[in-house]
């Protein structure tokens, strides 16, 4: 492995235009933090927003009758193994393997935030079926504001991982692919933190305290 | 709610347009509100005339819709402000009207009264105020800290496009149904479904929802701006403070915008889907919207003071030749008014039910923030004091706003005090109050600012004569129409109430009236500075870039700048770099060699969002779902094939560079330096005579 002299983001390879790309990289890598930090308040005000609410079941279904925590524990385990792979891919961008490596484990991580959004719909189908719709209460309003908000984050992930796995194989290694590479590891361990609180609070929580 | 059958054009139908209204009953109401549909309608067929017939449109679109450049993207900010500020004026003024009709029901209908207050509010602080602020900020921030343009251009071209989009969609609600009658801060559940079907609230909420992206990432843009791409030399201290007052105001756009988006979409699901977050029924409850509205919007005032406050502080400096006093403790009190403002938001509703203990708590959370301002305002007073004060016009604003806004700070104090607000809440006490600190504070600011930095941005100075009467405008239409409402309000007169029966308010709304055609003829008055100074820009040009012996790095460079803003990056060794370098006679230095210099590339992808996400609204208030999609698909396309385009840079030859800058070095050197007795003269050619005795 090559070594630039000074190497400010040390997972990332920009080979021999490191210095100068290291500049570029670093503005928007620092940029994309601000943006998840902004959106980790979106999601920290909506778990308050369902601490709030859980008690406002309104006669309507609540955690005991709806949440199946054998589905949220493979969803769970999906999720960090997608945490996984799109590290492997990270490590496969540090030691300057050929591409396709990275294209591979994106393809898993893509798999595996299917698969996770497979589950979690199916989720909602069966809470549904019990009653446990968002127009029935405020507690469900807020657990429905919640949880597929962070679906809906995987599923920009999705199409991101899609996106940018044609712009490696159409492009090849650029120092703006790369640095979206980056980006995108970043925003998809940013998707598990949050599933993390989403199951201390949500679920465990919904389940203690509802 | 979404179960209702809708058909092609969902809701929407020729009622919707106000000449029905006015068909079925001809009335002084309905008259208001068809001259304000035409206003709309006049101007757009005006603008496009005019474009056609002085064939701007290529220029238009070349030059400026597509353009990525800071400065361009500025600018284009300001006029949008200022057009909008048009609107939020005159609203005041017909509101003021209405109440200086006497006891009894006035003119309007309460409907119309209430959507009057509803969309003011909603203008003047969402597209008014922040366009404004960024307005500046866009131009000003990058030339301060030496840079070339902000950390992320295109980013920077989409908020514009996203804060014009939904302006643009209170422009519609004039034209197509009626803009919401909630207030601009919409509380459910009176704007939830069960009060509230029609279209007003959802124009509110996707027009707050689309332009808080927008203001968000400009927020996020400024802050990696200020943070990462200062000029070699410029360390944290060194800093204008200007920049330090847009970084407070970024940190505050990220973490407190969202709020208000939260809030918005909440509604919208309670609106849409109905879902329950806020309504009355089946567990919803409103509080929740109280305190997500007032976490953003306490923070919001803030983002939008603290850069006024940081132009005072450059107009000061630079106007009594002084360097500013007390930098340190102006960052400190900048960084803490910041944080501060995150703590105070239930002071908002004091009245809504906690207990007085939590009341007490924010009371004097409140009361605190009054500390880092009087800081500031004794920091300001002591850069006065033994200066060389020119009473320019940004100075005079400066002025105006020292004295009037510590009366709007101190009337803030009194309404800290859960007891006292207990009785003058949701009374015009309130409204004199907010209207005192964001006139004098904030849009006195940036009207100083306007004035201060309009030189460097088109080369020319503005007419000194007009100016001045515009700050006598604003100072004495802001007092006699704001001033009033204070005593009204201890008397008990409540807001947003369209008719009143006390005939002993009626003499006080006599006044406010006067003050509000006073305003008005101080819009005028700024619109006849522009005019005038453009018909005799020849005898104000300031090519050398320095028309006020400045002391910040924009000063340094040509007046109107290069589009790359700096030949060679500047080494910054010194907090006000540029006033130390004329002090050592080593400013305007040769450099020994130049550069090719890299820019973005213009790009269309702001205007194409612009245009969507306006479509995209438009078929959410009227329930077109089919349309909403397809803008929702084509938004989502039009930023994925962006992303594979990477030719996203175009480079100026170092020999280009060379040649222009060494012209218009020739020129400095050539040029007469003036003192400043001869600011205000056709001598003033923009290089200025360093004042030695004050600067020391």
């Amino acid at each position: 492995m090559k070594r630039a002299p000074t190497h400010s983001y040390p997972g990332i390879n920009l080979g021999e235009r490191h210095a100068s790309a290291d500049k570029a990289t670093e503005v928007v890598t620092f940029g994309f933090w601000v943006f998840l930090m902004s959106d980790l308040v979106y999601f920290g005000l909506m778990f308050a927003i369902y601490i709030t609410m859980i008690d406002a079941q309104a006669g309507g279904p609540g955690p005991h009758e709806l949440f199946d925590l054998k589905s949220v524990f493979a969803q769970t385990l999906i999720l960090l193994t997608s945490s996984l792979t799109v590290g492997l891919a990270m490590l496969a961008l540090k030691y300057n393997l050929p591409r396709g490596r990275i294209i591979l484990w994106f393809g898993v991580t893509l798999l595996l935030g299917l698969s996770f959004l497979v589950l979690e719909l199916r989720d909602f189908m069966a809470m549904a079926e019990k009653g446990g719709v968002p127009q029935r209460s405020g507690f469900l309003s807020a657990f429905f504001g919640l949880v597929p908000l962070h679906g809906l984050h995987v599923a920009a992930g999705c199409l991101w991982l899609i996106v940018l796995g044609i712009q490696l194989r159409a492009k090849g290694m650029t120092d703006l692919i790369i640095s979206r590479v980056v980006r995108l590891a970043l925003f998809w361990h940013f998707l598990d933190l949050i599933w993390i609180g989403i199951i201390t609070i949500v679920y465990f929580g919904g389940l203690t305290y509802g | 709610m979404t179960s209702t059958e809708t058909g092609f054009l969902g809701r929407l139908s020729w009622d919707a347009l106000p000449i029905a209204g006015l068909l079925q009953d001809p009335s002084a109401n309905e008259i208001v509100a068809n001259a304000a549909a035409g206003v709309v309608i006049v101007g757009v067929i005006a603008v496009v005339g005019l474009l056609s017939w002085f064939r701007l449109w290529t220029p238009l679109w070349r030059d400026w819709l597509t353009s990525v450049d800071h400065k361009k993207i500025g600018i284009m900010y300001v006029v949008f402000a200022i057009v909008m500020l048009a609107r939020g004026v005159l609203e005041g003024v017909v509101m003021r009207a209405q109440q200086a009709a006497g006891p009894g029901d006035g003119f309007l209908e309460a409907e119309h009264f209430a959507e009057l207050f509803s969309t003011h509010g909603t203008i003047m602080i969402f597209f008014v105020a922040v366009p404004f602020v960024f307005g500046i900020a866009n131009y000003v921030v990058p030339l301060m800290i030496g840079a070339r343009d902000v950390a992320f251009p295109r980013l920077n071209q989409i908020s514009l496009g996203l804060t014009v989009s939904a302006g643009m969609m209170l422009m519609v609600s004039l034209v197509v149904g009626r803009f919401s009658t909630g207030g601009w801060t919409a509380y459910p559940p009176y704007t939830g479904a069960a009060f509230n079907p029609g279209v007003g609230p959802d124009y509110w909420i996707w027009a707050i929802v689309v332009s808080g992206i927008g203001t968000t990432l400009t927020g996020i843009n400024f802050a990696v701006t200020i943070y990462k791409m200062r000029a070699p030399g410029m360390t944290f201290m060194r800093l204008p403070m200007y920049c330090w007052t847009i970084i407070c105001s970024s940190i505050l756009i990220v973490f407190a915008m969202p709020p208000l988006g939260v809030a918005a979409l909440m509604l919208a699901a309670d609106r849409y889907l109905d879902f329950h977050f806020f309504t009355n029924d089946l567990g919803g409850n409103m509080m929740n919207y109280a305190n997500l509205f007032w976490l953003f919007g306490h923070p919001e005032v803030y983002l939008l003071v603290l850069p006024a406050y940081g132009i005072y502080s450059e107009v000061f400096a630079t106007f009594s030749a002084k360097r500013l006093y007390g930098y340190n403790s102006l960052v400190i009190a900048t960084m803490s008014i910041a944080v501060l403002s995150f703590t105070v938001w239930l002071h908002h509703f004091f009245t809504m039910g906690q207990s007085a203990l939590i009341n007490a708590v924010f009371g004097i959370a409140t009361m605190l923030i009054a500390i880092p301002t009087g800081v500031k305002v004794y920091d300001w007073m002591a850069t006065l004091w033994r200066g060389r004060i020119r009473f320019s016009v940004p100075m005079l604003y400066g002025l105006a706003f020292l004295m009037l806004f510590v009366i709007g700070g101190l009337s803030g104090v009194i309404l800290a005090n859960p007891t006292v607000d207990y009785q003058v809440h949701n009374t015009l006490f309130l409204v004199a109050h907010f209207h005192n600190v964001l006139l004098p504070g904030v849009l006195f600011g940036l009207l100083a600012a306007y004035n201060y930095w309009f030189p460097k941005a088109f080369g020319f100075r503005l007419n000194e004569f007009w100016g001045r009467a515009t700050v006598a405008l604003w100072t004495i239409g802001f007092l006699l129409t704001f001033m009033p409402l204070y005593f009204v309000g201890l008397m008990g007169m409540p807001r947003r109430s369209f008719s009143y029966d006390d005939p002993s308010f009626h003499p006080f709304m006599i006044v406010a009236i006067i003050g509000a055609l006073v305003i008005t003829c101080a819009l005028f008055s700024v619109l006849i500075q522009l005019w005038v100074s453009i018909r005799d820009r020849e005898k104000t040009r300031v090519p050398v870039g320095d028309p006020w012996d400045g002391r910040t790095l924009e000063w340094s460079i040509p007046s109107p700048p290069p589009p790359y803003n700096f030949a060679i990056i500047p080494q910054v060794k010194d907090r006000d770099d540029f006033a130390a370098a004329k002090e050592r006679g080593i400013a305007y230095p040769t450099p020994d060699a130049y550069e090719d210099i890299e820019l973005p590339r213009n790009t269309g992808i702001g205007f194409i969002l612009c245009v969507f996400s306006g479509v995209w609204m438009f078929a959410l208030v009227w329930w077109i779902w089919w349309l909403a999609a397809l803008m929702t698909v084509l938004m989502i396309l039009a930023v994925i094939i962006w992303t594979f385009d990477d030719s996203t840079e175009f480079t100026i030859a170092a020999e280009e560079v060379r040649r222009d800058h060494e012209a218009w070095l020739s020129l400095v050197h050539s040029e007469r330096a003036v003192d400043r007795d001869y600011e205000t003269s056709p001598e003033n050619r923009g290089l200025a005579r360093p004042d030695l005795e004050a600067v020391t």
